[in-house]
């Protein structure tokens, strides 16, 4: 496997009336050619910052990528890019779905169309045979009739539909890294499985290295390779799928699975709710991030940020309960013991 | 490697409830955030003092001045500004200053009568229209379909030719017409906030539509009518002015500003002062109503609140 | 869409109906005998004969029968003051200088507007798009006569006529004199069309599928042209119809200050000498006018907009 892309020390900020939010908070990692990727966290954790960050689609101001960090995609900084630059990697290297597909296709344009843009710009097709093609991705996402469908309006679509649309516009130029942002958060459940397979698919058939951002655990277990849990701008734990599901070391992780119904075996243990919110990132606290809401918060967590403690050679975590001094405790077990009780 | 902490650090301690409950940005009500960006919005507070500093002269300097605005002087027409006549005078020797004050009086009386019934009719049948739906609004929406399409002036001309020309004419015309943006404005407020949950616990313990509408429904449009009414103003004296300048607006004795520019406009060439006060006038009092406008919309619009 | 335009169309026969209507029993229950408006009285006879004439010898009812009638046959009616003068005639010969200046002010505000608009989003919070704001609320907060005043003292006289207007050729000729007309009849529109369209173009941009395109690699100026400008160019159009009333009806007084034969001046002279048949027949024809403009604004709405277009309804 070859590192597709190394996102190093990433720090985003947002300027506000109120003052500045740090929205991202130096997190590193790196995605394999054709490897899926989840990013796991709630809203407001900065996933969607950082993949938009990698799209170069953060407006500037009131967004501010600090210095320091940097983007590697096939070596090179992305972040260093021209306007030109960016251009040709958009589209072309990476595509990006979005969460609502009821918003994001323009609604005064045929899809087809919409298509066809992106494959005139970076494959210098003609208009005939960007049709074509347009015509045949509808096909690869499937979408049935789609010669008489690509002269249709997005309002003509159901969601699911557009989603699908939106797919085939990111896939267009088959680019090497396909972003999904939630790509199924605003669909029916029952929709929601067909995308993801289709996902699926797409990730085997053309070899295009996924990162899918998400909330839902749920989503991840059957898509992903490996999992990146985001908490409060951090990255707070990152593993394969195996890893983060069976051997999980950061109580926030934990809390996470226990909210998710069907993956627990004990089918019987209530889901678990998250005790209070997120810290405020206009001043974001000195120590772990996430002791304010943890039951075996030490007081450690509150002084300091915790380093990265390494579990495997793809495993790791971020928690003061992984040191060699904090007290040996069973998070898993102490977090379902904290429902059932 | 890994370094060492003093062990009581790693002591448990479990949730902090100050940090875990603490509610993390003060809260705020809409309306004093709402007020909050107002004040902070110079031009918008610079507009509310000089709408009243002329609402102030409006009102007072013709009660002051000793100089009655119709008397006329033969001898003494067409002055240039000066410390008799601070304004000058015009074509029948009558004193600008007072005149202008006294013109602004209907004027502004106009704008803000027509916002009023604006405000009043418009809010409670496009409330009704919308809070009701179906066959009612049907109804009352192609209402309002047709009255949209007749055009304001031919209505105002009409009304003025068959009631006589003047003030009367002018309001009865504006009550005709002027409700109908604010009601559509009102009615698509309202289908939206009707769907809320709020709405249907009301409906739920037995609240009747009136107190539906005026309870929930009302206060939720509020900054949406505030706007529009703000925008009203100005409108109805353009119009008024327009009315007056071709004639059918405010008749003598009485004056607007529209009346005087109009007279004003004819001396132009050799007396451009007799048009200057009241144009100025009219412009300088619909700028700070049009900019304050904009600042209530800022100031109020909900989705800029962060 | 057929069924869209039909049932327009429906709305636009019962609007012009009202019109019609209100305007014709307004006129012919006004107090007062309609022959004797002069300040000296006719003769008893003459007044008789002027009477069976107009037809006020007839019942109300009747004659409004015989009004509608001549109007559904295109038929104007004829001058009470000038005898012998038709409506017909009267807007065939006044209609082209309001139609000319309209269709002047009309082209170069919105043309000016939008463009201004556009640049005031795109430069948001720099000094052009507060001079373009400023623009804008100058334009609505100065009445037109007031401009065209100030136009008349300071740009007229030496290098421009200040009043008048070509007779003859009175589409294409003497483009001398309508340059300050048209600047004055134009402003507000500039400055509606501006202001909507920068708060437009900037709730286009903050749209999902801006950012869709941005993802896909198209370069500004394609985002520009093929996402941004036909989507905020939408809402421009349900404030087209009333600005051109505004407009139509504005020219009363920019026809006025600027002496242009047009029929707004006309209008207002007939007003003046209550000539009753000659207000209805403007009247109504402005009506008409003003009515037309908002159901075409309304069908081309539907073709800009695809989501009209099917379902046959805004929204």
């Amino acid at each position: 496997m070859t590192k597709l892309m190394e996102v190093k020390n990433l720090r985003v900020s947002f300027h506000t009336y109120a003052g500045e939010v740090q929205a991202v908070r130096d997190v590193s990692f790196s995605i394999d050619s054709g490897e899926a990727v989840a990013i796991v966290g709630e809203s407001g954790c900065g996933k969607t910052v950082t993949s938009k960050s990698i799209m170069g689609l953060i407006p500037t101001p009131p967004g501010d990528i600090k210095e320091n960090s940097s983007i590697l995609y096939k070596g090179k900084d992305i972040l260093k890019f021209s306007d030109k630059e960016w251009q040709k990697f958009r589209g072309a290297e990476a595509g990006m779905i979005f969460q609502d597909p009821m918003t994001s296709l323009n609604p005064t344009t045929k899809v087809g169309k919409q298509i066809m843009e992106n494959l005139m710009v970076h494959r210098h097709m003609n208009k005939s045979e960007a049709f074509n093609e347009a015509v045949r991705m509808l096909e690869v996402v499937n979408i049935p009739n789609s010669r008489e469908r690509v002269n249709d309006y997005p309002h003509q679509f159901s969601g699911g539909m557009r989603q699908r649309i939106m797919i085939a516009i990111a896939l267009a130029c088959n680019p090497r890294l396909l972003i999904a942002d939630e790509p199924t958060t605003a669909l029916d459940v029952t929709i929601q499985a067909q995308i993801l397979e289709l996902l699926k698919d797409i990730q085997k058939q053309f070899d295009t290295a996924v990162m899918l951002i998400t909330h839902d655990l749920g989503v991840v277990a059957g898509m992903a390779r490996n999992i990146i849990v985001m908490y409060a701008g951090q990255i707070i734990e990152k593993g394969t799928v195996d890893e983060v599901f069976k051997n999980a070391r950061h109580p926030y992780t934990n809390s996470l699975l226990n909210a998710v119904p069907g993956l627990n075996l004990k089918s019987k243990v209530q889901l678990a709710s998250i005790y209070g919110t997120p810290p405020d990132l206009l001043a974001p606290p000195a120590g772990c991030a996430f002791a304010g809401r943890c039951k075996f918060c030490m007081k450690i967590c509150r002084e300091q940020m915790p380093g990265v403690t390494k579990i495997s050679s793809t495993h790791e975590a971020s928690c003061w309960l992984q040191h060699s001094q904090a007290p040996r405790i069973n998070i898993a077990e102490g977090i379902r013991g904290e429902q059932d009780g | 490697m890994i370094k060492e902490y003093e062990q009581e650090l790693f002591e448990v301690v479990g949730y902090d409830k100050e940090v875990a409950d603490a509610i993390v940005r003060p809260n705020i009500t809409y309306w004093k955030d709402a007020w909050r960006r107002l004040r902070k919005n110079k031009v918008a507070i610079f507009s509310m003092v000089t709408l009243l500093v002329i609402g102030l002269s409006c009102i007072l300097i013709p009660i002051l001045s000793r100089v009655d605005y119709t008397g006329q002087n033969v001898a003494m027409t067409h002055l240039k500004p000066g410390s008799q006549h601070w304004f000058g005078t015009d074509e029948l020797g009558r004193d600008v200053f007072v005149r202008l004050w006294m013109g602004g009086r209907v004027s502004i009386l106009i704008g803000l009568l027509g916002a009023v019934v604006s405000l009043v009719f418009g809010t409670l049948y496009g409330g009704i229209s919308g809070y009701f739906g179906g066959l009612i609004d049907d109804i009352m929406m192609r209402i309002v379909e047709v009255i949209v399409g007749i055009p304001y002036m031919i209505v105002v001309i009409l009304v003025s030719i068959s009631l006589g020309k003047g003030l009367p004419s002018l309001i009865i015309a504006l009550c005709i017409t002027s409700w109908t943006g604010l009601a559509r404005l009102v009615r698509g407020q309202v289908l939206q906030l009707k769907e809320n949950e709020y709405v249907l616990a009301s409906k739920a313990l037995g609240a009747s539509p009136m107190r539906i509408i005026l309870k929930h429904l009302l206060p939720n449009t509020m900054s949406v009518i505030i706007v529009n009414t703000t925008f009203q103003i100005p409108g109805f004296m353009f119009a008024e002015a327009f009315l007056s300048f071709i004639g059918l607006g405010v008749q003598p004795p009485y004056t607007s500003w529209g009346a005087m520019a109009a007279l004003g406009q004819q001396q132009m060439s050799y007396y451009p002062h007799e048009l200057l006060f009241p144009a100025v006038a009219i412009s300088l009092t619909m700028l700070t109503f049009n900019l304050l406008g904009d600042g209530l919309r800022d100031a109020l619009d909900p989705k800029l609140r962060q | 869409m057929g069924r869209y335009i039909l049932k327009r169309l429906g709305y636009l026969l019962v609007t012009m109906w009202i019109i019609i209507t209100a305007t014709f029993f307004l006129m012919n229950t006004l107090p007062g005998d309609p022959v004797q408006t002069g300040t000296k009285l006719l003769p008893e006879a003459v007044a008789q004969n002027l009477r069976v004439k107009w037809g006020f010898d007839k019942p109300v009812t009747h004659r409004y029968v015989i009004y509608l009638n001549n109007l559904l046959h295109g038929d104007f009616g004829e001058s009470m003051k000038t005898p012998g003068l038709t409506a017909n005639a009267i807007i065939r010969d006044k209609f082209p200088a309001s139609a000319r200046l309209g269709l002047q002010a009309i082209t170069f505000g919105l043309l000016v507007g939008l463009i201004l608009g556009i640049i005031a989003a795109f430069k948001r919070n720099t000094w052009i798009d507060y001079t373009v704001i400023f623009i804008a609320i100058a334009g609505i907060s100065i009445p037109s006569f007031v401009l065209a005043a100030l136009l008349q003292k300071v740009i007229g006289g030496s290098l421009l006529p200040i009043i008048g207007w070509p007779s003859t050729n009175v589409w294409l000729s003497g483009f001398e004199y309508t340059i300050l007309p048209t600047l004055a009849a134009s402003f507000g529109s500039i400055a509606t069309y501006s202001r909507f369209m920068r708060t437009s173009v900037l709730e286009v941009l903050n749209n999902d599928y801006i950012l869709t395109a941005k993802a896909k690699g198209l370069s500004r100026r394609e985002i520009v042209q093929k996402h941004v400008l036909r989507n905020s160019l939408i809402p421009i159009i349900t404030i087209f119809a009333p600005q051109m009333a505004g407009i139509v009806t504005g020219s009363f007084v920019i026809e006025r200050i600027f002496c242009i034969p047009g029929l707004g001046m006309y209008y207002v002279e007939s007003i003046n000498g209550r000539d009753f048949p000659m207000i209805m027949a403007t009247t109504i024809f402005f009506s008409f006018f003003f009515i037309i403009s908002i159901v075409l604004m309304d069908i081309l709405y539907g073709i800009i907009d695809p989501r009209v277009r099917v379902s046959g309804e805004k929204r």
